[in-house]
C-alpha cells in the first residue's frame, strides 16, 4: 500500500511535469514568435519611415534654400548684366535696383554696392555707410575676382553681425567691377530654422570648413560640429543618413544633404532617443505586454497542471472507493448468502433437537416418573433445550434478516425497525466488549425510501469504530433517532459514545478514503469514507464532533419526503377515529 | 358444541419433508395430540401419497432436494385445490414462503416452531377448509 502510494505520488509528479513543460512549450514558442517577428518588422518599418521622414524633411529644405540662393543670385545677376557704367551714375542705377528689389523682396536685400578691380567700393546703396570701403583684402573679393559670380560663407565683416554677400562679376568698357549685395541673415535663417522635429531635432548650415552658416537656439560648440562631419558629406550630393555618437556618449542622428550653389551642407541632429521615442514607446508596451503574457503563462503553466493532476488524483481516489465499495458490498452479499445457507442447515437440526426434546417431554407424561429422583432435573433440562433452540433460531434469523437485506434494493424503511436489528446483531459483540448500547427511538418517524442494507452498513460501521474506540474500557454508545428540528423535512440519527474521542488533527480526516488510525491490517481507511458516500447518495449528510477523553457523536441527517408522513397523519387520525366509534 | 364435536375429529396432516429425524419425531408428537400425520420424505413421493389417499391439511417444507416446496405446492393445487397447504420452512427466505402464499399456500411457519402453533395453524386451515367447502356445498 504504502510502495503503491509513493509510485502513485511520483506518477503524478511526472504527469504534473509533463503538463507544464507541454504548456510552457505550446504557450511560449508561438508567442516569442510572433511576439519577435511583429517587433521586428515593425521596428524596420518604423525606422525606414523616420527614415524617410526625416530624408525628406531636409532634402526640401535643401531645395528650398538652393532655390532661394539661386533665385537671389539670379536677380543679381540679372542687374548686373543691365549695368552700364556709361549709360548711368552707378549710385542711382544702385539705388533704383535696391528699391526695385526691396519692393519685390521685402527685407532679403540690405545693400548692394559696386566693388572696383582695386577692392574699392565705389558706389554702395545701403543703410551703411560703406561707400569707398576697401576689400580689397576680403576674403570673398578675392574668391569672386576669379569667377563669374561667387555666395559667400557667413561672416561678420564691417558691420559686426553676421551676413553673408552674393558678388557678380560685371565687364563694363574694359574694367571689371563686382556687383555685390549683402542678404539679409535673418531671412535667409529662417529658412532653415523652421526645420523642428521633437523636442532636439534641430537643422543648420555649415560651410566647408565646417563653420556654422546658421545661428540656432541650441549653442553647439564647433568641436561637436566638426565631429559630426566627415570627408563623405561633402563629396556626396545626396542625403545622407548616419546614427552617430558624440563625445557624451549620446547617440543621435545625423543627417546631411549638399547645397548646389555653394559649398555649404544642411545638417539635421536629433537625439536617437528622441526620434525614436515612439518607437521605443512601443517596444515598451510590446515588452510590457510580453512580460506580463509570460507572467500569464507561467502561473497558468504551474497552477493548471497542479488542479489538473489533483483532479485527475481525486477522481483516481473515488473510483477506488467505489471499487473498493462495490468489493465491500460484494463482500457483504456474499456474507450474507452464506449467512441464509448456514441459518438454513441449523434451523433444521435445531427443529430435530427441539422436536426430540418435546417428545420426550410428551413420553414422561405417559411414564410415571414423578417418583424419580431426577425427574426435575430431567424436566429443567429438557426445558433448557427448548430454551436454547429458541435462541439459536433468533440468533439464526437475525442472520437471515441481514442477509435478506444486503443488497441495495430501495424500499420504504423505517429508520427505528433497521436500528433495532443491527443493534441486536452488535449486542453479543458489545457485550464482549463491556459495552452498553442505550437507544431512544423516537416514534412518529416517517418511513424513508432508501436501501435499508446501505442504511445498516453505515449504522454498522459506526457501532463497530465506536466498540473498537472503546476496546479496552468499555462504555456507552447512545443512539437516538428523532425528526430535526434544524433541518426541514430530515430525520437525524446520532449515536454517541463516551469513548477516548478524536485528535483534532484526525477529525478533518476522518472521512478521507485511506485515512486510518487502526493497526495495519486491522482497518482499510474505508469505513467511514463509504459511510460518506452512502449518505451523500442518500441526499443526507453526517457529521462529527469529538471530545478528547469524552467522546465522539456521529449525526446522519437524511431527508423524507413530506406526502409520507400526511399519509401516516391521516392514517393514524383515521385509526383514533375507528377508536372511537 | 359444533366446534367441539368438530375438534374431536382426528385430523388428517400429510407431513412432506426431506428431514426425516424431523418429520418422524413431529408425527409422534401430532399424533399423541389427536392428528394423524402421514410421513413424505420427498415431494414426488407427497404427490404420490396424496394422489392415493385424502388429507385434511399438508405441512410441507420449501426446501427439498429433489423438488421444491413452492412447485409441489403448484402441482398439489392442481390435484387437490381444496387442501390447505401450510408451509414450514428452515429457511429464512420469508419471501419464498410468502410466494408460496400467493401461490395458494394457507400460510407459513419457521423452523424451529413451537409444536402449540403448529397445531394451531393445522386446525386454523382444516376449519378454513371447512368452512369454505360448506360454503360451496350451499352456493
Amino acid at each position: 500500500m504504502e510502495q503503491s502510494l509513493t509510485d502513485r505520488k511520483a506518477f503524478y509528479q511526472i504527469l504534473t511535469r509533463k503538463i507544464m513543460v507541454l504548456i510552457l512549450v505550446v504557450s511560449f514558442s508561438p508567442m516569442i514568435l510572433t511576439t519577435g517577428i511583429l517587433v521586428y518588422r515593425f521596428n524596420l518599418t518604423y525606422t525606414e519611415k523616420i527614415q524617410a521622414h526625416i530624408s525628406e524633411l531636409v532634402q526640401k529644405h535643401t531645395q528650398n534654400i538652393d532655390t532661394f540662393l539661386s533665385e537671389k543670385l539670379g536677380n543679381i545677376r540679372y542687374l548686373a548684366r543691365q549695368f552700364d557704367s556709361k549709360q548711368q551714375s552707378p549710385k542711382i542705377f544702385l539705388q533704383k535696383n535696391l528699391g526695385l528689389l526691396k519692393k519685390e523682396y521685402g527685407d532679403v536685400f540690405t545693400d548692394l554696392g559696386l566693388v572696383n578691380g582695386n577692392g574699392i567700393q565705389f558706389a554702395y546703396e545701403g543703410p551703411f555707410k560703406f561707400e569707398n570701403a576697401d576689400y580689397s583684402d576680403a576674403e570673398w573679393f578675392i574668391k569672386a575676382s576669379d569667377k563669374p559670380f561667387y555666395i559667400s560663407d557667413v561672416f561678420a565683416g564691417l558691420r559686426g553681425h553676421p551676413h553673408f554677400i552674393i558678388a557678380v562679376k560685371i565687364t563694363s568698357n574694359g574694367s571689371d567691377y563686382i556687383l555685390r549685395s549683402t542678404i539679409n541673415f535673418g531671412a535667409f535663417n529662417s529658412l532653415v530654422e523652421n526645420i523642428h522635429i521633437g523636442k532636439t531635432g534641430i537643422a543648420f548650415l555649415i560651410n566647408s570648413k565646417g563653420k556654422l552658416q546658421t545661428q540656432t537656439n541650441v549653442g553647439l560648440k564647433q568641436s561637436i560640429i566638426a565631429s559630426m562631419m566627415d570627408s563623405d558629406c561633402y563629396k556626396n550630393n545626396e542625403t545622407i543618413f548616419a546614427k552617430k555618437q558624440d563625445a557624451l556618449g549620446n547617440k543621435y542622428l545625423c543627417v546631411t544633404s549638399r547645397l548646389k550653389n555653394i559649398d555649404w551642407l544642411m545638417v539635421f541632429r536629433q537625439d536617437l532617443n528622441d526620434a525614436f521615442r515612439d518607437l521605443w514607446k512601443t517596444q515598451l508596451l510590446a515588452l510590457a505586454i510580453f512580460i506580463f503574457g509570460c507572467i500569464a503563462i507561467l502561473s497558468v503553466a504551474f497552477t493548471l497542471p497542479r488542479n489538473i493532476v489533483k483532479l485527475i488524483s481525486s477522481a483516481d481516489k473515488k473510483s477506488e472507493v467505489m471499487n473498493k465499495q462495490v468489493v465491500e458490498s460484494g463482500k457483504l452479499a456474499t456474507i450474507g448468502e452464506l449467512a441464509a445457507g448456514i441459518a438454513h442447515e441449523i434451523n433444521n437440526p435445531v427443529a430435530i433437537m427441539v422436536e426430540e426434546a418435546g417428545w420426550i417431554e410428551d413420553l414422561f407424561e405417559e411414564e410415571d416418573l414423578t417418583g424419580s429422583e431426577n425427574f426435575d432435573e430431567f424436566k429443567r433440562a429438557l426445558s433448557q433445550i427448548n430454551t436454547q433452540g429458541k435462541r439459536c433460531k433468533e440468533i439464526t434469523h437475525k442472520l437471515l434478516s441481514f442477509a435478506r437485506k444486503t443488497d441495495s434494493t430501495v424500499n420504504d424503511v423505517q429508520i427505528n425497525d433497521a436500528v433495532k436489528e443491527i443493534v441486536s446483531l452488535t449486542a453479543q459483540m458489545a457485550r464482549y466488549n463491556n459495552v452498553i448500547i442505550e437507544t431512544n427511538l423516537n416514534e412518529g418517524i416517517p418511513y424513508i425510501r432508501i436501501a435499508p442494507s446501505e442504511l445498516q452498513q453505515v449504522i454498522l460501521n459506526l457501532i463497530n469504530n465506536a466498540i473498537d474506540a472503546m476496546e479496552k474500557s468499555g462504555g456507552t454508545i447512545k443512539i437516538e433517532t428523532k425528526i430535526s428540528q434544524i433541518e426541514k423535512n430530515h430525520l437525524v440519527i446520532s449515536m454517541e459514545d463516551n469513548g477516548p474521542g478524536i485528535p483534532k488533527n484526525n477529525l478533518d480526516r476522518i472521512f478521507d478514503p485511506f485515512f486510518t488510525t487502526k493497526a495495519v491490517g486491522k482497518g482499510t481507511g474505508l469505513g467511514l469514507s463509504i459511510c460518506y458516500g452512502i449518505i451523500q447518495k442518500m441526499g443526507g449528510k453526517i457529521d462529527v464532533h469529538s471530545q478528547i477523553g469524552s467522546g465522539t457523536k456521529f449525526r446522519i441527517w437524511i431527508p423524507f419526503q413530506e406526502e409520507i408522513i400526511e399519509v401516516t397523519d391521516n392514517d393514524s387520525e383515521s385509526e383514533i377515529q375507528g377508536e372511537k366509534t | 358444541m359444533i366446534g367441539n364435536r368438530k375438534e374431536e375429529k382426528i385430523i388428517s396432516v400429510l407431513l412432506v419433508d426431506d428431514e426425516k429425524g424431523y418429520i418422524n419425531v413431529l408425527a409422534n408428537r401430532l399424533s399423541k395430540r389427536s392428528i394423524n400425520a402421514t410421513k413424505a420424505y420427498s415431494g414426488g413421493e407427497a404427490i404420490q401419497i396424496l394422489r392415493k389417499n385424502d388429507f385434511d391439511v399438508v405441512v410441507l417444507d420449501l426446501k427439498m432436494e429433489d423438488m421444491d416446496g413452492v412447485e409441489v405446492l403448484k402441482i398439489m393445487k392442481k390435484m387437490a385445490p381444496e387442501v390447505p397447504v401450510i408451509f414450514l420452512t428452515g429457511h429464512g427466505s420469508q419471501e419464498a414462503a410468502r410466494e408460496g402464499i400467493s401461490f395458494g399456500a394457507f400460510d407459513y411457519l419457521t423452523k424451529p416452531c413451537e409444536l402449540s402453533e403448529l397445531i394451531e395453524k393445522i386446525k386454523e386451515a382444516y376449519q378454513c377448509q371447512l368452512e369454505e367447502s360448506k360454503g360451496s356445498h350451499i352456493e
